[in-house]
């Protein structure tokens, strides 16, 4: 939550996206999003700029990224080690299937709440989703945010060029950022249908109650 | 409702001890290595001292990015500054022949020197990117003395730690560490693509920092200070980024 508001902050004070290495407001951007921006070097089209909140967001963006690094890391690691990816997450042999998948994204467009034994594990759709959501967006936008420091691509100049370049990494950044928000929407969502105090409870004690309903 | 064991309380508590012992352990290490920037108290302390010692430990000898002619900006973007004082109007009036930058400080011989003499110094050229917070960015052909070269000059005596450094405009100022400081692409710039540094970029004299982001290059140099602590400049922060609510490292 942190990390969005003040992505959003930052993103404000120059809300034009570019593809290469540099890109400012002498060079044509990939593309600009249609809103206001904290500087007036920046053509908006608004006749107003929005005050400055760069200094304190970019000092919150980092410390959080820290946090999330680090509990990202500590999950990860956990989750190697007790088999939670293997046991939980990677699908069964036989479940990845067109069938298998047809069947569960059937129930899902028919809006069925899982029930009985469905609700103890995850399904197939589940497991392909957050082993993805683990493995790809959330390294990609961690490597995208460090690539734009200038001190890191001194260090490995290599994790910018395959990029395409510094700000190649923040367009990556921003479009991926989006994907994680539209999912952690999508998921609270669907925690909601699926029973909110029942999922929740099983979130946090890792136990799901069905005997009590 | 899942009850605790005596086991998971003791090794809860065991490894919470363990947890503050190695923090408090890490954070006495990093005051004695250098790694605490001077901004690193505070609601956004913790952060800001993981990036700067996690950085400052990885980033010690590494070399910015270096681009091709080819890969040059054309044309730059300049950041708009404020109006510049009657002081820096009369020298560019003289065409900044009377520009002159004064080292002082922990030095064996403190010294000013004008413009032409930093012009006859050896310099070097680097062909760099320049991001600024914000979020743009260009690539430009910068020249200048290396700060490694001018603090040897005067003889920067040995427990110095931070170098500041002051724009003649009112409250622009900033300071390096030494690693920073003593790097060779740390310039004090006075050419710019293949001229003379134009004002909007900082003209005459700007120094040249390419691992950290635009704002640690400050336009207008005209005093270098050698440092033990940062405590008696400004409100104590290492810059006055800080005081205008940004962090002093700008590495990221």
């Amino acid at each position: 939550m942190a990390l969005l508001v003040t992505g959003v902050e930052i993103l404000i004070s120059h809300p034009r996206f570019y593809w290469g290495e540099t890109g400012n407001v002498m060079t044509p951007p990939l593309f600009q999003l249609p809103i206001p921006s904290s500087r007036a070097t920046v053509p908006t089209g608004y006749g107003y700029v929005l005050p400055d909140q760069n200094g304190w967001s970019r000092y919150l963006h980092f410390q959080s990224a820290w946090v999330a690094v680090l509990t990202g890391l500590l999950y990860v690691v956990l989750g190697l080690v007790t088999g939670h990816f293997r046991k939980n997450l990677l699908p069964g042999r036989g479940d990845v299937s067109w069938k298998g998948l047809a069947k569960v994204i059937a129930q899902h467009l028919r809006l069925k709440p899982a029930s009985g034994d469905e609700t103890q594990s995850y399904n197939v759709l589940q497991r392909l989703t957050y082993l993805l959501v683990v493995f790809v967006p959330f390294p990609l936008v961690i490597w995208t945010g460090l690539a734009m420091s200038p001190a890191i691509a001194s260090v490995f100049p290599a994790a910018v060029a395959v990029l395409g370049g510094q700000q190649s990494a923040r367009t990556i950044h921003f479009f991926v950022s989006v994907f994680l928000v539209l999912f952690l929407l999508v998921h609270v969502v669907m925690v909601f249908m699926g029973g909110f105090r029942d999922r929740v409870r099983a979130m946090i004690t890792g136990r799901s109650a069905p005997e009590m309903e | 409702m899942t009850t605790v064991s005596r086991r998971r309380l003791i090794t809860g508590g065991l490894v919470t001890a363990a947890g503050a012992a190695g923090l408090a352990a890490a954070a006495k290490i990093a005051q004695r290595y250098g790694l605490i920037p001077p901004d690193g108290s505070g609601l956004y302390g913790p952060g800001e001292t993981l990036t700067y010692a996690a950085q400052r430990l990885l980033t010690r000898h590494s070399r910015a990015r270096e681009f091709t002619a080819s890969q040059i900006s054309k044309p730059p973007f300049a950041n708009e500054v404020a109006p510049l004082s009657e002081a820096f109007q009369r020298l560019q009036k003289g065409g900044f022949v009377d520009w002159r930058l004064t080292v002082d400080g922990m030095v064996a011989r403190p010294a000013s020197f004008s413009l032409a003499e930093l012009k006859s110094f050896p310099w070097s050229q680097q062909i760099t990117h320049l991001a600024c917070e914000e979020g743009w960015s260009y690539i430009a052909e910068w020249r200048g003395v290396p700060l490694s070269h001018i603090l040897d000059l005067v003889g920067t005596l040995p427990h110095a730690q931070y170098v500041v450094y002051r724009s003649i405009e009112h409250g622009w100022w900033d300071s390096l560490d030494m690693a920073d400081a003593l790097h060779p692409q740390t310039l004090v710039a006075h050419g710019m693509n293949g001229g003379e540094l134009p004002v909007p970029f900082g003209g005459p004299l700007r120094m040249r920092v390419p691992r950290q982001l635009g704002y640690k290059n400050v336009k207008y140099l005209t005093r270098l200070t050698v440092t033990d602590s940062l405590k008696q400049f400004g409100k104590g922060l290492g810059s006055s980024s800080p005081e205008a609510g940004y962090a002093w490292y700008a590495g990221i």
